[in-house]
């Protein structure tokens, strides 16, 4: 049997997610198709035509995934189903918004946040904020899965002598007529975004206004990073939504996590529990997140930043 | 117009959560339970949409024992009109019914009602699945509006959200009826004060027997162990000087 990735894409590009759940798909040993639903995608489908270890890619080039609406895209999936023993989308807002959907129209339970594949029927995730691990062994026939990326090394791309895998056309489903897209707000594009960016520089309600916190957005874009927060630093309206990190927020795995002015409650430690090096700028040497960063700066944010700013643009 | 907003009684979110020596699960015994925090801001929603005249009536639903009788409670003294456990007769140690089943028994509690809006949190902090109002719109063969953050009823027929993306902001127009899964930013859910709980206990609570709405009861997964989090560093944070966190970040980015 098949193993079925609904692909994250822009139409003209592929999501990076789409990487790291090829890496997750491989452990299941068998045949690996990526679906592409969009509009005028065919730069994305081969895009993930490129991707090393890929049997095919099924294009569904239609209207109605124009804007990727969970009700058309959930019927999509239903329709390819039955080829399929593991279909996985990404833990984010895109495969959430689409698989359990579809998992409830086959009748299926999925697994949501897939941590850690045990075997092709045993999942683990993280429940109550990452403070226990819960591994499930699922008695269906067909295993409905969201991964979270980060967990999952990025798989690579074809070398120049394999040949990229098949475009396959699949008709679509048809308009749903319960959603209409009306129009998307991006955040800003300073910085890369946070899910994928190498360097992360985040801040916590420490900083204490707007102004204080572009300290954090100088010091991400020193170092080319992007800009993360807490839920009080967002709440308290420091800086957008989309930079949350933790158990309301994203969930990150970036090289470098530089943590300014945050304690570490068990909500935020949730999202960078696997950074590679975490740096911690803290005043209080008890601070929990102390206890689980790497390396740890004693002393005050608003002396500290801007002389790392100084020093790291010499 | 009519709206059902479906609450979840979970540990509470102050709660260090401890796992149980034999791995099965984590320690629930006399421990403080709550409304799931995201469910309070569905249930803040549907009351202020009462409030500004856009619905009549609010009706709180959740899935549970006896016990889950008391988020019910704080529901009403919230300012739901009517309150309604499905009660379980599944055994009391499996404290997280799987989704797929709370979605089958709402979608039967919601056939009955013909509500026009069903609001449920978006995630709940215990199980954390991100997904039984997907799935029970999905049921329902309604639309849904996943994490919003905002929201505009427009007429009888439409109403527009806004939901958090990882991008940004997405905003779609969905037909009615239709699922809404409220995001914290959603609005600031009020705390029940002692006079509306005491009114609160005049308000009815209903109580529906399983086998009305719920068929027997058969995971599909089984759960082989919870077990607490590997530490990420042993020692904690090695205290540096600022020379040397410019050196570490240096080494980082090349």
């Amino acid at each position: 049997m098949r193993t079925l990735i609904i692909a994250e894409h822009t139409h003209t590009k592929l999501g990076k997610t789409t990487f790291n759940l090829v890496t997750a798909a491989k452990t299941f040993k068998q045949d690996i198709d990526i679906l592409i639903a969009g509009f005028e995608c065919d730069t994305a489908a081969s895009e993930a035509a490129s991707i090393s270890g890929i049997k095919q890619i099924l294009k569904a080039d239609s209207k109605e995934y124009a804007h990727q609406l969970a009700e058309n895209m959930a019927d999509l999936v239903v329709k390819l189903a039955k080829n399929y023993t593991h279909i996985l989308a990404p833990a984010n807002t895109f495969g959430r918004n689409i698989l359990p959907r579809a998992a409830a129209l086959l009748d299926i339970q999925p697994v949501a946040n897939v941590m850690r594949i045990v075997s092709p029927d045993t999942f683990a995730r993280p429940v109550y904020a990452g403070n226990a691990i819960k591994t499930v062994k699922s008695k269906q026939p067909l295993h409905i899965l969201t991964i979270r990326p980060t967990n999952f090394t990025a798989a690579s791309r074809n070398e120049y002598d394999t040949e990229d895998a098949d475009i396959i056309t699949v008709s679509g489903t048809g308009d749903k007529g319960l959603s209409t897209y009306l129009r998307r707000v991006l955040s800003d594009s300073r910085h890369p975004p946070l899910s994928h960016a190498a360097i992360v520089v985040a801040g916590g309600k420490a900083l204490a206004s707007k102004t204080n916190f572009k300290l954090i957005e100088d010091l991400a874009e020193t170092l080319d990073g992007a800009v993360g927060a807490t839920r009080s630093a967002v709440d308290a309206g420091y800086i957008a939504n989309e930079h949350q990190i933790g158990q309301t927020g994203q969930v990150i795995a970036p090289d470098l996590y530089i943590a300014a002015g945050i304690s570490g409650a068990p909500q935020h430690v949730s999202g960078i529990k696997d950074s590679k090096t975490i740096i911690a700028i803290n005043t209080d040497k008890d601070a929990p997140i102390f206890n689980m960063a790497d390396y740890g700066i004693k002393g005050d944010l608003f002396n500290i930043l801007p002389e790392l700013i100084k020093r790291l643009k010499n | 117009m009519k709206a059902v907003v479906a609450v979840k009684r979970v540990i509470d979110h102050n709660v260090k959560i401890h796992v149980k020596a034999d791995q099965t699960s984590v320690v629930y015994d006399n421990v403080k339970m709550s409304m799931n925090p995201f469910d309070e801001n569905a249930l803040e929603e549907a009351v202020q949409l009462k409030e500004a005249g856009k619905i009549k009536s609010v009706i709180a639903v959740t899935i549970g024992p006896d016990k889950a009788e008391d988020v019910l409670r704080t529901a009403l003294a919230m300012g739901a009109d009517k309150a309604v456990l499905i009660k379980t007769t599944i055994p009391t140690n499996i404290i997280n019914i799987e989704s797929l089943t709370v979605a089958k028994s709402l979608k039967k509690f919601i056939e009955i009602e013909s509500p026009d809006l069903v609001f449920l949190g978006k995630q709940a902090i215990d199980n954390e699945s991100f997904e039984t109002g997907q799935m029970l719109a999905a049921l329902l063969g309604w639309g849904h509006g996943l994490a919003v953050s905002a929201l505009e009823l427009k007429d009888d027929r439409t109403i527009e959200i806004a939901r958090e993306t990882e991008q940004g902001l997405e905003f779609l127009s969905l037909k009615l009826p239709c699922v809404i899964t409220t995001d914290l930013r959603l609005n600031e859910p009020r705390y029940a004060s002692l006079p509306n709980i005491m009114k609160a206990r005049s308000k009815p609570l209903d109580v529906i027997t399983p086998t009305d709405l719920m068929e027997e009861y058969e995971p599909r997964l089984d759960i082989i162990k919870v077990e607490p989090p590997p530490p990420r560093t042993t020692n904690g944070a090695a205290f540096i000087s600022l020379d040397k966190a410019v050196e570490k970040i240096k080494q980082a980015r090349s």
